[in-house]
């Protein structure tokens, strides 16, 4: 039972810290620009196709560090040709454009790479074992992404409350138009956060290809969860999107190793209405549990768990 | 004896560790032509956020004829009989002078969430919106989309949407800012007109809208206010000489 | 009399084209294209109840169109059984009823904000009831979905609806009914109102209106016309699947009244049969027209916010005040540059797939009608970069002087914003 416990644990801090690598991408770029980019989760994609053919030829380590650099590129043109012009049409045509842009990016990784999932690889460097607790390995590779994924949580806070660059992003927060009179080039502190935001997804993508399956569904299978994450959190918030990472993570990790149903606690007569419930296991359930957690959130508190900025 | 038509008990508002509005109280009379003045940051558009609804008080008590209204939300307050404008023009863009004005118009005169009736129809509203946009000076502009019109039109629209509610409080926010000599006496003579047998309560600057204009006047600085009088005891008090208008003159 | 004459004539003719219809085109594949064109003009319009009227965009829209299907569709099977002797025209109703059911359930926790936020948790309730579709079998009736047969209630009025000819009419007198009633919504006060909580929510709060109340009514509106849609639809394919409340449809529809042109009340009309047309068609001609769809979304939200609805109002505004002769030999011009270029791109974008497309075992040759392109020898790429570039060169050369004839043209008039 501590077995399932502890797995289900570190399975879902794992989990957890995937989302936050995203949401906090993801929270950046809306505090910063008002944008909530419905193709974040698309860049996370691009990332893990793109490290799987970084590897493919260069090698895993290589791929790491390409990847998001490439994926940032990407996203700096993307901000300066499209969402640039998009802008002054107001925050709807805003979200419509990266929408668009999400449903494109997957139509074109089907096109370059196919329906079927990618054989990105652990790197042999990484394939080994961590460690062995009540019989059953840990492999080492997952400890290297909670590992990378804390590292960037930590650069991120340092960058953002130590450095001037960061100074000046938290002005431009909240007082753009202030900031941009004082010299600043707002408009490139714009590029450079969606690029950054961009290439932290992107990273994301290259190191959790291997572990996950890289596959061209995988940007909207992630996506809503990563907007359940931002809203719970409370939009704009940091903090709030740490912790309703690592909740969501945990929760649904812990629901799919728990195989009750309510046939098993209360017996085998299904009730004449929604009798299909009956037989369904938690884990079968477990996919919509972010959804029911963003409903009761949005009864009970809804401006999220932290929320700052209204849109 | 009636409860006044605005009351404001010991109103204190926080922005976490930051004291805005620190401790005011006043009362307004019914008829009344109330005008708040101060510097820049003295927290006059706070306390209009305060008073609509628009933020809630962390202390303190608003009434309106004697009704607790603190803490309740812009529609509940709205509908009890006030109305503000706002100092940023806060219009609908796309929707034409006339129809801005019908919008207003249409809580108040029972019409409420009506989907089964035509607009058109509505004889109450469109006589209302009509009288509104010819009081406001913008009949010849009635079909014109909203966001289309001068700065000056915006603002007469600004008023003419607060008015279309037929409120019995009317807060006005900054109301000339931005006009020109001829604009601003148009203006006043609107807001005189509009506001009879009304209680009007104002934020503004230019000193002879306020002079012209108020029966009484208080003057906030750093959320407290300093001083609340006629406009003659006003002008002669020190005090409000030093903090405010000395220092105007001497600018 | 002239007065009334000339406002009944647009719904006149509108009736008269529906009716008229099947007897221009009168293959069967014609008449159940047209009958999925009413549906989507039904589906569009309710989804622009929400996002045109109200500033509400909804990415799952489907739910209702998809609960309306099911609801109807259990809801005949039931009374067939039962032998009420109810007419399969009823149904159509009772759809719309279901889906106005859920979009009150739904629709109480998910107007509790407005804007982006509200946006977002209409991706999540859409998630969530696309899987709650697969664990609720009996009622979703898994893969294979639900099946009815639309003769079951017996003749009304003498018609079986099995033809596919008397559904159709079927479906376009709901249609016409949904254009009247969606119409006469916008004519309403809450229509108005409405209106003015899409251009300034927060003024909007001001009036005295409760914001959560108006986004609820919004939200029960085009439920009810979504279900009316989804019930439509299980009537004429005699099936409802958990696709139809999916997200492949919610994108459908936003495509369809976004195209279409959200700012007037007869885009989402135009959008939908457009985009069902095209979807028809494209997907015989090319494995990836949905990409296309998309490339077309992003240009319409980049270069025409206002959709097609709006492209041809701006064009009307121009005649009216007699300009648009001025534009005329600029659009001359740019007419073929724009196709030139629109034919090189597409070459480029399919001779990438089929090259690609080999390497997972099919076939590198592009077959445009008669003719057939290698992608792995170098001519056609040459040609495909010639059309591309030289079109693409040719449009930047042309593009200002349309600009300028616009100019001269609008005279201070701003570009239709969405």
């Amino acid at each position: 039972m501590s077995q399932l416990v502890i797995f289900s644990l570190l399975n879902g801090v794992l989990y957890g810290m995937l989302l936050f690598m995203l949401a906090s991408g993801l929270t950046l770029i809306f505090s910063m620009m008002g944008v909530l980019n419905f193709a974040h989760a698309s860049f996370y994609m691009l990332g893990a196709y793109f490290g799987f053919e970084i590897s493919r030829r260069l090698g895993f380590w290589p791929g790491v560090v390409i990847a998001p650099l490439l994926v940032g590129a990407v996203g700096a043109v993307v901000e300066r040709y499209g969402l640039r012009r998009v802008h002054r049409y107001g925050h709807v045509s805003e979200l419509l454009f990266t929408f668009g842009l999400a449903f494109v990016i997957e139509q074109l990784i089907e096109m370059f790479w196919g329906k079927t999932p990618a054989d990105y690889r652990v790197p042999q460097s990484l394939d080994f074992v961590a460690f062995r607790m009540f019989g059953t390995d840990y492999p080492a590779y997952k400890m290297f992404v909670l590992l990378t994924a804390a590292g960037m949580f930590v650069f991120l806070i340092a960058i953002l409350r130590r450095t001037r660059v960061g100074l000046i992003i938290r002005a431009a927060l909240t007082h753009p138009n202030m900031v941009a009179m004082l010299g600043h080039n707002v408009p490139r502190v714009f590029m450079l956060v969606f690029g950054v935001g961009c290439a932290l997804a992107g990273l994301a993508g290259a190191i959790a290809g291997p572990a996950l399956v890289t596959q061209p569904s995988m940007a909207a299978d992630l996506g809503p969860i990563l907007f359940v994450v931002v809203i719970v959190g409370g939009m704009g918030s940091l903090a709030g999107a740490f912790i309703a990472s690592l909740l969501v993570g945990i929760i649904q990790t812990f629901a799919v190793a728990i195989n009750l149903s309510l046939s098993q606690v209360f017996g085998s007569t299904a009730p004449p209405l929604l009798g299909d419930l009956w037989a369904v296991t938690v884990a079968q359930l477990a996919p919509i549990i972010p959804y029911v957690l963003l409903i009761l959130v949005l009864i009970f508190r809804p401006t999220g768990l932290m929320g700052t900025r209204e849109s | 004896m009636t409860a006044p038509a605005l009351e404001l008990v010991d109103l204190t508002k926080k922005f976490g560790p930051t004291e805005i509005i620190r401790g005011v109280s006043l009362a307004i009379e019914s008829g009344e032509r109330h005008a708040i003045i101060g510097p820049n940051g003295a927290g006059k558009t706070t306390l209009f956020h305060l008073i609509s609804g628009r933020l809630r008080p962390t202390s303190g008590r608003i009434m309106l004829a004697g009704r607790s209204v603190d803490g309740l939300r812009p529609y509940q307050i709205s509908r009890l009989g006030l109305s503000r404008s706002f100092q940023v023009t806060n219009i609908f863009p796309k929707l034409s002078v006339y129809e801005n004005l019908l919008c207003a118009t249409l809580w108040s005169l029972g019409a409420r969430y009506a989907f089964w009736e035509s607009l058109a129809r509505r004889r109450d509203a469109a006589e209302r919106a009509e009288a509104l946009a010819t009081r406001i000076g913008l009949a010849h502009r009635r079909d014109v989309p909203a966001g289309v019109l001068a700065y000056a039109e915006q603002r007469a629209l600004e008023i003419g949407i607060a008015l279309g509610g037929d409120p019995e409080v009317l807060l006005l926010d900054e109301p000339t800012a931005g006009m020109s000599r001829r604009e601003t006496e148009q203006t006043v003579e609107l807001i005189r007109n509009a506001t009879a047998g009304k209680t009007l309560v104002m934020v503004e600057h230019d000193m002879s809208v306020i002079f012209g204009l108020a029966t009484r006047i208080s003057v906030l600085v750093y959320g407290r206010v300093l001083a609340s009088g006629s406009p003659e005891s006003i002008r002669a008090n020190r005090e409000v000489q030093q903090a405010y208008l000395g220092e105007a003159t001497h600018a | 009399m002239n007065r009334i004459l000339r406002f009944l004539a647009p719904w006149l003719a509108t009736a008269a084209a529906l009716a008229a219809a099947p007897l221009v085109f009168r293959s069967n594949f014609a008449l159940t294209t047209m009958s999925l064109i009413g549906i989507n003009v039904i589906f569009a319009l309710s989804f622009n109840i929400l996002l045109g009227q109200t500033g509400l965009l909804s990415f799952g829209h489907a739910v209702y169109y998809g609960l309306g299907a099911f609801v109807a569709i259990h809801a005949l099977n039931a009374a067939v059984d039962a032998n009420l002797g109810l007419p399969l025209p009823l149904f159509v109703l009772v759809g719309g009823l279901g889906g106005l059911f859920f979009g009150y359930l739904f629709g109480v926790v998910v107007c509790r904000r407005g804007g982006l936020v509200f946006s977002m948790i209409t991706l999540g309730v859409g998630e969530l009831v696309s899987s709650c579709s697969f664990i609720l079998r009996s009622f979703f009736g898994g893969e294979e979905g639900i099946v009815t047969n639309r003769t079951g209630p017996g003749p009304f009025l003498g018609y079986t609806f099995g033809p596919q000819m008397q559904v159709y009419y079927l479906t376009a007198a709901w249609c016409f009914l949904a254009i009247v009633a969606t119409y006469a919504l916008t004519r309403t006060p809450l229509g108005r109102v409405w209106n003015a909580a899409r251009e300034n929510p927060e003024r909007a709060e001001f009036l005295g209106y409760k914001p959560e109340t108006l986004r609820l009514y919004a939200c029960c509106f085009a439920a009810l016309f979504a279900g009316i849609a989804g019930a439509l639809s299980a009537i004429n394919f005699e099936i409802a699947t958990s696709e139809l409340l999916g997200s492949q449809e919610s994108t459908l529809v936003l495509l369809m009244a976004y195209v279409g042109g959200t700012g007037h009340f007869v885009g989402p009309i135009l959008g939908a049969a457009l985009v069902t047309y095209m979807q028809i068609r494209l997907s015989d001609l090319t494995d990836i027209w949905q990409l296309y769809f998309g490339v077309a979304f992003i240009g319409v939200v980049l270069l025409a916010p206002g959709g097609i609805a709006g492209w041809v109002a701006m064009h009307v505004q121009a005649w009216r005040r007699g300009e648009l002769a001025r534009l005329l030999p600029s659009y001359a011009l740019a007419a073929p540059a724009i196709a030139i270029a629109a034919v090189g791109a597409v070459l480029v974008i399919e001779l990438t797939h089929r090259l690609f497309a080999h390497a997972m075992g099919q076939s590198t040759l592009l077959r445009i009608g008669p003719l057939a392109l290698d992608a792995q020898s170098a001519g056609p790429w040459a040609l495909a970069g010639v059309l591309a570039l030289g079109g693409g060169f040719a449009l930047r050369w042309v593009w200002p002087r349309v600009r300028q004839a616009w100019g001269a043209a609008a005279s201070g008039r701003k570009g239709s914003a969405a």
